[in-house]
């Protein structure tokens, strides 16, 4: 599993340490810096490169939140952005973020919200992600040439499971979802020869 | 949501209904109406052309919203004809009409492409038309005649709706496939117009094929299940 990065942004030591030490010893995340003003954030941030900006608003200031995700999507296109609620803030402000830390939350709490947060985007980047991976033109090429599942998980030494996955994210990737598209697909692709396929 | 029932009756205009979604004008020769129908309501050119308005009504239902499910009344009202002559006249116009123009387009498109390209898009166009003919003949010479038996009460025992039910298998997404290659994968400077437009052919046909099944699913096999009972 993936390490995260987070970083930290709030003025008072007492939450954001308290909120550091939720993450400590686990493998899914690590707290790389805490910053406690706007000014060390971007050169924090171009060190660090968090995964996720866990981040009070109050900071950020109201007529300032446009230019900050503004500047943030555009360097950071992949990062997560969470808000750290401290006191009450007007839900305007609040939906310029993609998850809300509050005070009252328990570490499980925060746990299962980032990870909500990370499993949520792994599916768009992936659909982002057109290219076919070298193991998935493994098994489009055995598809071409006719191969079952199980003869494509004998080959490749993969179980049938791996194979069917394989194969869906192929579908989902290319748009074809029939064995003869995917043949024609692998042809023009020079994937495989016309002579191996029947 | 059922919309063309609560936004036109069978005392609506017929060029309204029509014109509110045009995919209905590929119904229309189905059922054997004629344009030229002027202010003629629902009613008047459904009277005419000897087809029941409420069962047309039904047919636009179905094509306007794929969530539509008819109610038991709505299947009631069908008449086993009328629906089988609809969906042989749809059968006829797919195979003689919309694939074969498809097939002159794609033949041409792909005489440009080096030789391999070309005889894998045929076989693929070859394999999908054959296979479409067999789907509908096995419904023609099969599941047709069985429905006319059974409201003959001529009753052929070895066979029940649920076998078709369960062997009825989507011939749009082959078609779905095709367009995939004409648009995303075929080098781009091979006929771009020409892909444009079978494309936009492709696109056509598989949703009307799409609302086909549908009408297939949706009221053929709940109607017969209902003779069935």
């Amino acid at each position: 599993m993936k390490n995260n990065k987070i970083l930290i942004v709030e003025t008072s030591p007492l939450i954001s340490s308290g909120l550091s030490s939720f993450f400590e010893g686990m493998n899914q995340f690590t707290v790389s810096a805490v910053v406690d003003n706007m000014e060390d954030l971007q050169d924090k941030m171009v060190i660090h490169n968090p995964d996720i900006l866990i981040i009070n608003p109050i900071m950020i200031g109201y007529y300032a939140l446009n230019n900050f995700f503004k500047n943030l999507s555009q360097n950071y296109p992949n990062i997560h952005c969470v808000a750290l609620v401290t006191t009450y803030i007007d839900k305007n402000i609040l939906r310029y973020f993609k998850e809300i830390v509050e005070l009252s939350d328990n570490k499980q709490k925060v746990v299962n919200k980032l990870i909500n947060l990370l499993n949520n985007s792994d599916e768009t980047t992936s659909q982002e992600n057109i290219e076919l991976s070298n193991r998935e033109i493994d098994v489009l090429v055995s598809v071409a040439k006719g191969m079952t599942n199980k003869e494509i998980s004998d080959l490749l030494s993969i179980s049938v499971h791996t194979v069917i996955t394989h194969r869906k994210n192929i579908v989902k990737k290319t748009g074809i979802k029939s064995v003869a598209g995917l043949t024609v697909y692998a042809l023009l692709n020079n994937l495989v020869e016309e002579s191996e396929i029947n | 949501m059922n919309y063309y029932k609560d936004t036109f009756s069978e005392n609506s205009k017929m060029a309204e209904v029509v014109i509110s979604n045009p995919k209905l004008l590929l119904t229309l020769s189905r059922f054997g109406i004629e344009l030229g129908f002027g202010d003629h309501s629902v009613k008047e050119v459904c009277d005419k052309a000897k087809v029941s308005p409420s069962f047309f009504l039904l047919i636009c239902n179905l094509y306007s919203n794929s969530d539509f499910i008819p109610s038991q009344d709505d299947i009631r009202s069908v008449d086993a004809y009328t629906i089988l002559s609809y969906l042989s006249e749809s059968h006829k116009y797919y195979l003689e009409e919309r694939l074969p123009h498809i097939e002159l387009h794609l033949r041409r498109i792909v005489e440009d492409c080096p030789a391999k390209f070309c005889n894998t898009i045929n076989r693929f166009f070859n394999e999908y038309k054959d296979e479409v003919e067999s789907h509908f003949k096995y419904e023609e010479d099969v599941v047709f005649p069985y429905i006319k038996s059974l409201c003959n009460k001529t009753l052929s025992p070895n066979f029940s709706i649920s076998e078709f039910k369960s062997n009825h298998s989507n011939i749009e997404d082959k078609l779905n496939d095709l367009m995939n290659i004409l648009i995303k994968y075929l080098p781009a400077n091979i006929f771009p117009k020409e892909r444009i437009e079978i494309s936009l052919d492709i696109m056509e046909v598989t949703s009307d094929l799409r609302s086909h099944t549908l009408v297939e699913e949706r009221i053929l096999v709940p109607f017969v299940e209902m003779m069935e009972a």
